[in-house]
């Protein structure tokens, strides 16, 4: 579980978060969403200790990030995965050099367990055969998926992406999504994912955030969408025509 | 201005501070460091021993035009030439060249993975990025770098013989009498303090220059060009000052 409490952050005179108090929750999809500007990518990052709050405090089970030395920074930090919205995988590395990388720097297994577990992540993800291939020889959504497994590799507590699903077709969307989720659950992991992808929403939004401007317009889960009477949440959702005409004719 | 350079020489002490921190893993490193020793090495060797073969003979030729007509041996030509390429041209040179090349190099590949995400995933993860991408950068530059220059020396010093033997400035017994004359070993040792001196400064700069840039690709050649022009003035400072040190 990790609990944001009142985080307000700041640059310059502009604030982006407006003191922010939510729990994202152990097992659970926990959806942020919002408008581009809305504060998304800055609450991820500091949710994952890449930027300091202001002020406010961010609670991984009962440690709190904030006030963490450097040393059990790192150490937690083993703790989460991370997928990016570019991958951020390293070019100068295969697919199975990349997703063995955590495992080289933080742990002393032998080879044949590190090949063991990496075998295992590479499946997971459906990527068998793509080892020996580079992040420039293969697909967006295979970059992807290669992302998830480099941050599955450690067996982590905590899981954040960063807007999975950017530039990829709807069909590899859905694909992504529900592996993002299946792994949630058979791992109970608390998974944060940062998206503009509505249809992620709808399917696997088991805790949603929705921001506007730095503060919560809403929260809730995706069963709770459609019913929820709550004007901003209506039109962020529904916003593309299509959508738009789907809820009228459910209606 | 001066609150901006005061601000840029503690983030580099901090960057400096988190470098020679204990790395994670030993192996990972010297994995790293023995790739870039090659990058460093291998990738230089062509271009310093270039201008190092003219570098002498520039030398060379200079000097016997300069000394001409003068009542001083020819064969002190073989002397300055061993000397200058020693004390002076073979580790500034040298330095300000791979200054362009490694520096720049290392200022846009640390300044890529910064704007690719690639330091924020090995942040996440828990690696100590400063260390991890600076650190076997650093010990193969003061490893590879002063062998660099020596190599440069030696080319430098048959390059005032190929500049001056075959064309007649003077004899090879006169150039080689030159090279064995009045050799001070200091001299050698003066020269190994400023290529480790300027590989620290070089790699240092340059790494800085790339792990906190901001913003797209015009930060990104900025950065690169800012490497190479602060390595070079640090450089010759720093030449300066080995030189005022070490022979006052």
């Amino acid at each position: 579980m990790i609990r944001a409490e009142h985080i307000i952050k700041s640059f310059g005179d502009v604030t982006v978060l407006k003191g922010i108090d939510f729990v994202f929750e152990q097992g659970k999809n926990n959806l942020v969403i919002g408008k581009s500007g809305a504060g998304k990518t800055v609450l991820l990052k500091i949710l994952v200790g890449l930027l300091q709050p202001t002020n406010g405090h961010v609670w991984f089970d009962d440690l709190d990030l904030c006030t963490l030395g450097k040393k059990e920074l790192r150490q937690l930090r083993m703790r989460i995965g991370m997928l990016f919205q570019g991958s951020a995988l390293f070019d100068s590395m295969t697919v199975e050099e990349n997703i063995r990388f955590p495992l080289d720097m933080f742990t002393s297994k032998t080879r044949k367990e590190k090949d063991m577990r990496v075998d295992y992540c590479l499946e997971r993800v459906d990527l068998v055969g793509s080892n020996r291939k580079y992040p420039s020889e293969v697909s967006g959504g295979m970059q992807k998926r290669v992302g998830i497994a480099r941050s599955i590799v450690l067996e982590p507590d905590y899981l954040f992406c960063d807007e999975p699903n950017s530039g990829l077709d709807p069909k590899t969307s859905i694909v992504i999504d529900e592996l993002i989720s299946d792994i949630t659950k058979e791992q109970n992991i608390t998974t944060v994912i940062n998206t503009h992808d509505m249809n992620s929403v709808l399917e696997i939004g088991d805790n949603i955030l929705l921001l506007n401007l730095g503060n919560i317009a809403w929260s809730g889960s995706k069963d709770e969408v459609l019913d929820a009477d709550n004007e901003y949440l209506q039109d962020f959702i529904f916003a593309s025509p299509f959508l738009k005409k789907i809820k009228e004719r459910m209606n | 201005m001066f609150t901006g350079l005061l601000t840029h020489f503690g983030r580099y002490l901090g960057m400096m501070g988190q470098v020679f921190s204990r790395p994670e893993k030993t192996r990972m490193y010297w994995n790293e460091t023995l790739r870039q020793m090659v990058d460093i090495g291998i990738g230089s060797v062509v271009i310093v021993a270039l201008i190092s073969v003219f570098m002498g003979a520039v030398t060379a030729v200079q000097f016997s035009y300069q000394l001409g007509g003068q009542l001083i041996p020819r064969y002190y030509i073989g002397y300055i030439v061993r000397d200058i390429t020693i004390i002076e041209m073979a580790p500034t040179i040298t330095c300000l060249v791979l200054a362009g090349k490694v520096g720049s190099n290392m200022a846009a590949e640390i300044g890529g993975m910064r704007q690719k995400e690639h330091i924020d995933a090995m942040e996440i993860m828990g690696v100590n990025t400063a260390a991890y991408l600076i650190m076997p950068k650093l010990i193969a530059a003061l490893v590879v770098i002063p062998l660099l220059v020596f190599m440069a020396a030696f080319i430098g010093i048959m390059g005032g013989y190929a500049a001056s033997v075959p064309t007649g400035l003077l004899s090879a017994e006169e150039y080689i009498r030159g090279l064995r004359s009045f050799f001070d070993p200091y001299n050698v040792t003066m020269m190994m303090v400023k290529a480790v001196t300027f590989s620290f400064l070089l790699t240092t700069i340059s790494c800085y220059q790339g792990y906190y840039v901001k913003g797209g690709s015009i930060e990104l050649g900025k950065a690169s060009t800012q490497a190479v022009v602060l390595s070079d003035i640090f450089i010759l400072l720093s030449d300066y000052l080995i030189a005022v040190l070490l022979t006052g």
